[in-house]
């Protein structure tokens, strides 16, 4: 399993790697943790002439919080959100998906802005992003751009980000006091990408939803909000028929691809099940917050 | 052919610089160029962890490492648990608690096992299945793998390293 030949290229710091990737054009490839794009080289799905290595860029990791966002360098690892105390405290949904992602030894090496900018609707930040309401700065030449999650992801291993820009960071506003989120992930074992998951934040009032965020990984060409469901949620009491109506809405908008996980109807139902259960559990965290 | 890069890390305590084509991955440096075969090639596909080395204090997984990424880097493999002739407390409750049956996965199990009981010297047995999730038993020695990791960390409490 050998990849065709390439360049390697271990910038140290970010306007170098985008004079870099100004300088090689389409032949170059960003690489983060390698986890997935290796992978795609040794199948010769992916065969570039450059390799940019982001790897030795210092100012590309780290976690902080900055006012009420908490901002997360692109190369910050799957491990490091999973043992970041900040995020614990302030946003634990990305700390639990985080946490479901692949196994440890990939954990070490995967990137947050690796599983972003890639594409693929099997990742799993993609919907934790939009149930979050996170936005990315994306570097080029002409300077940084900041965009929504929400409308970044354009289709199959197609985003926003444009040829020679360089998705930087990744910033999460500190969800309201009293919020409750879960990640709801169905896999066949250790290391599959998810037959389906759901991510849920929600604020509760009274005993009703006050707002809610929901999010699906892997049932379309891109993550998928599901926003007749949070509409038809809003205002109302988490119960049986509640729920029932948001996984009814939620598997509504689905568009799995049959594979080895399982036929399309099969993956729906799914989604509407760990669509209810990320309700329930988040609904639960909320209540205790 | 695109253009050799000579790559220098130290491997198990020692100095080591070898010649590499950039696309070369870091457990055929191991095993071809440097003679260290503990990391076996399982799957090659980043799947089975049985090729798991320790990289600047990170359980990696070598068939997904490019050995040009490794210049500068601080690496460990299965071949130096052992000190002076003496096992490491991990390879000694491997041994005793028979945590392996045919032996292909343990050099990745133990490595991996070394630095979860560094980052966490008293684990519950759901920590270390959650943490050795990322490296397979063919023969499916698990109930044995995580007593020998127990007993590990017993040991090494018993004898700070």
């Amino acid at each position: 399993m050998i990849t065709a030949p390439f360049d390697y290229h271990a910038p140290r710091s970010v306007p170098d790697a985008i004079k870099l990737l100004s300088t090689l054009g389409d032949d170059a490839k960003l690489l983060a943790g390698g986890h997935s794009l290796l992978p795609m080289m040794k199948l010769r799905f992916a065969a570039p002439a450059h390799l940019i290595d982001l790897g030795k860029i210092a100012e590309l990791r780290g976690i902080a919080q900055v006012g009420n966002e908490i901002h997360i360098g692109a190369m910050t690892t799957e491990h490091e959100l999973v043992n970041s105390r900040l995020l614990a405290e302030k946003v634990p949904l990305l700390v639990e998906g985080a946490g479901l992602i692949a196994d440890p030894q990939v954990r070490y090496k995967g990137t947050i802005g690796g599983d972003i900018s890639h594409g693929d609707p099997g990742n799993d930040h993609p919907a934790l992003m939009l149930a979050l309401d996170a936005s990315f700065v994306l570097s080029g030449a002409k300077g940084e751009r900041v965009v929504k999650a929400d409308g970044y992801f354009l289709g199959l291993y197609s985003t926003l980000l444009e040829p020679g820009e360089i998705l930087t960071q990744i910033r999460v506003p500190v969800p309201a006091p009293g919020s409750g989120a879960a990640y709801q992930k169905l896999k066949r074992k250790t290391g599959d990408f998810a037959t389906a998951a759901t991510a849920v934040l929600m604020q509760v009032k009274g005993g009703k939803v006050a707002k809610v965020s929901i999010a699906l990984t892997n049932a379309g060409a891109t993550a998928l909000r599901a926003r007749e469901a949070e509409a038809a949620l809003t205002g109302k009491a988490i119960n049986d028929a509640s729920l029932n109506e948001a996984a009814r809405l939620a598997m509504a908008i689905c568009e799995p691809m049959a594979d080895l996980r399982g036929d399309a109807d099969y993956k729906r139902a799914m989604c509407g099940e760990m669509t209810r259960r990320a309700l329930q559990v988040a609904y639960e965290r909320a209540a205790k917050a | 052919m695109a253009k050799t890069q000579t790559v220098s890390f130290k491997l198990n305590g020692k100095d080591v610089a070898t010649t590499v084509e950039p696309r070369e991955l870091l457990i055929h440096t191991l095993r071809e160029k440097l003679m260290h075969t503990g990391p076996h090639i399982g799957c090659e596909t980043s799947h089975c962890g049985a090729c798991t080395v320790d990289l600047d204090g990170k359980s990696v997984k070598s068939c997904t490492v490019l050995t040009v990424q490794c210049d500068g880097a601080d690496m460990l493999t299965v071949e130096g648990l052992e000190q002076g002739g003496t096992l490491h407390a991990v390879q000694q409750a491997f041994h005793e608690a028979h945590g392996l049956q045919c032996g292909f996965c343990t050099p990745g199990m133990m490595t991996r096992a070394y630095r979860l009981l560094k980052e966490n010297p008293n684990p519950t047995e759901q920590e270390i299945r959650y943490a050795i999730a990322g490296n397979l038993c063919r023969c499916t020695g698990y109930q044995n793998i995580v007593k020998a990791v127990q007993s590990a960390a017993k040991k090494l409490a018993a004898v700070p390293a």
